[in-house]
């Protein structure tokens, strides 16, 4: 973290941490609307779950096992980005934080 | 599909059911011997690698409720079951991206400890101990039951056996091994049901060219185009939005899985094993898909619901349609083993809630020693134990996904909107979190009492006070608004927000070096 190494290691914690809940937090509304758009239509929706795209398949069967595929992927979306950016940017901060006394 | 081995003592069936038994209590007897601290019996000594903590995960998420449940609502009701694939999944990322992380840095052993942290102790501490509680024994009492009718078909032993059985091995793990026992038999029975699962798949796409849709086609050819629809389980939209919501977030406040992220060594331990529980529970519950409309096509609803009226069979009955009595006696030794290892992880999350947070922390302030917390752990075991053997037997004959489904509508309500609050909301009080955690709890319990399902279905009255089945939908969003009202309207406790700050997000040796 270059740009932000003049700053004090809370401050440079606090820009971590939000960075990495705003990331969380707009992977969690992506899941949500996900999940609840697939309920709604279940709920609301039943004639367009209904449709046929090809012998035995719905929509909704489709839709359904694409729910649990793509929330997979974003987990695998988050922790890749986590291990490799967001743990690396800590530990240097820990590092120099510690060696700077900071935080004990 | 008129005759089935189902109701008969299975040899096969014995032979791996003794052997599953013999092979987890040589893991407890090995784990016993390293089991000597707190930190050993709560969480097997931080020393579970991420790959592990994923199977430990997966094994204590999937039930009875996800193996037989699931095969047997998609079997009798078609598309509806998928209901439950899907909710029951995408809980995992939410506890990824939102808890996972803060819940390793801030806690020790149970999710109380990170509610409590900020807090004062000993309110809290009760109030969570209360949810867990209530959680952890509708969790149970569906697996008790499930476990009792499971063995009852297949040992031809009484209900009542079958449940003092599975109670018996369930206080061995647990006593003797503590979470390291525990946690190798969640990764022996993951194996095992993701295995028997695939397998069982397998035989059934073999039959249709590895061509799922050409199954779901004979499905609708047998059955009507309506199976591959939604509608026939879920009539009323608002039902069906509730039991989503309490699906979805009643994972991020189950205390037995929220505990095992306290067995990895760090956050990053923790983030990784959810991903790896992620892609099992997901092949899992995709498998899900294959085996319902398989049991449909080959055994039938009527079939099935003729040997169990809640379509608990269906993935047997169609294990001994395809494989004969050996492999039914497999799947039936497999889905014991299911539910064996999740009433063990239930009953040392309770037996954490009674000893760490009710007897150690609000009673004596947290002066016990690890010793004497540790016998206190045990004892309350041996209780957790009894009581769930005794409603075992007391609840015979209850449906076991839907019981599953209100134990996630308490944790959803009680214990997740306080934990999520004390992470992310800095005015959050003691007051408030007492007062989310309690209401939350008891809110849903009684819209449960008032529901159809135990006013109609059980008490036989010909209308209920609350129209929902599920109460997700109003005590969710309730248990967050009493939190956060509750809250404003008290005074602030003065904290050191910059040391929790770091600890959330570099863990405790920032704080303790």
């Amino acid at each position: 973290m270059p740009a932000s190494s003049s700053l004090a290691p809370d401050e440079r914690l606090r820009v971590l941490a939000a960075q990495r809940w705003r990331i969380a937090l707009t992977l969690t509304a992506v899941m949500i609307v996900l999940y609840f758009g697939f309920i709604v239509l279940i709920a609301y929706g039943r004639s367009v779950l209904a449709i046929l795209l090809a012998p035995g398949l719905t929509v909704g069967i489709l839709l359904g096992a694409l729910v649990i595929v793509i929330s997979w992927l974003l987990t695998y979306g988050y922790v890749r980005w986590a291990n490799t950016r967001y743990d690396v940017a800590l530990r240097e901060l820990s590092k120099t934080a510690t060696d700077a006394g900071v935080i004990r | 599909m008129s005759t089935t081995a189902i109701g008969q003592p299975n040899s096969v069936a014995i032979v791996f059911f003794i052997l599953f038994i013999l092979i987890t209590l040589g893991i407890t007897y090995w784990a016993a011997r390293r089991t000597r601290t707190t930190e050993h019996f709560y969480a097997a000594g931080r020393t579970i690698s991420p790959g592990q903590n994923g199977f430990a995960l997966a094994g204590d998420y999937m039930s009875a409720a996800s193996f037989l449940g699931i095969a047997g609502l998609v079997s009798t009701t078609g598309f509806d079951g998928l209901i439950y694939s899907t909710g029951w999944l995408v809980g995992w990322p939410v506890v990824l991206f939102l808890i996972a992380e803060p819940l390793r840095n801030l806690g020790k052993y149970t999710f109380a400890d990170v509610v409590a942290l900020r807090l004062n102790q000993t309110p809290v501490r009760i109030a969570a101990a209360v949810g867990t509680l209530a959680t952890v024994i509708l969790y149970l009492i569906a697996q008790m039951v499930g476990a009792g009718g499971l063995i009852k078909l297949m040992f031809g032993l009484s209900y009542e056996t079958a449940i003092v059985i599975v109670g018996v091995a369930m206080i061995a793990y647990v006593l003797f091994g503590g979470m390291l026992a525990t946690t190798w038999v969640q990764i022996v029975k993951a194996a095992l049901l993701l295995a028997g699962a695939f397998l069982l798949a397998l035989l059934v796409l073999a039959r249709f060219h590895f061509n799922p849709a050409a199954l779901f086609a004979a499905a609708a050819t047998k059955y009507g185009a309506s199976v591959l629809n939604p509608g026939k389980l879920v009539s009323n939209p608002l039902d069906t939005i509730s039991l989503g919501m309490a699906l979805m977030f009643g994972t991020a406040g189950l205390p037995h899985i929220l505990m095992r992220f306290y067995t990895v060594p760090d956050a990053r331990a923790a983030r990784t094993s959810v991903f790896y529980a992620t892609g099992l529970i997901g092949f899992f519950y995709l498998l899900t898909f294959v085996l319902g409309f398989g049991a449909m096509v080959f055994v039938g609803p009527d079939a099935i619901k003729v040997v169990d009226k809640g379509g608990n069979m269906a993935a047997p009955l169609l294990a001994e349609f395809l494989g004969g009595t050996p492999f039914l006696g497999f799947i039936a030794a497999v889905a014991f083993a299911t539910i064996l290892a999740v009433v063990a992880g239930l009953t040392l999350s309770g037996a954490a809630a009674l000893s760490h947070d009710l007897w150690v922390n609000a009673m004596h302030r947290g002066e016990a020693d690890s010793r004497e917390e540790l016998r206190v752990a045990r004892v309350a075991t041996v209780v957790l134990g009894i009581i769930a053997i005794v409603l075992g037997v007391t609840f015979k004959g209850q449906n076991v996904a839907y019981m599953v489904s209100l134990a996630f509508a308490i944790a959803a309500s009680g214990n997740f909107p306080a934990l999520l609050m004390s992470i992310f909301w800095r005015r959050f009080t003691t007051a408030g979190a007492v007062a989310s955690m309690l209401f939350g709890t008891l809110a849903t319990l009684l819209l449960i009492y008032l529901s159809p399902t135990i006013q109609v279905d059980i008490l036989k009255h010909t209308s209920a006070w609350f129209p929902l089945k599920n109460p997700a939908l109003l005590t969710i969003p309730l248990s967050f608004a009493v939190g956060i009202v509750v809250s404003l309207l008290g005074a602030q406790a003065g904290v050191d927000d910059r040391a929790y700050h770091r600890r959330m997000h570099l863990g405790e040796l920032s704080a303790d070096r």
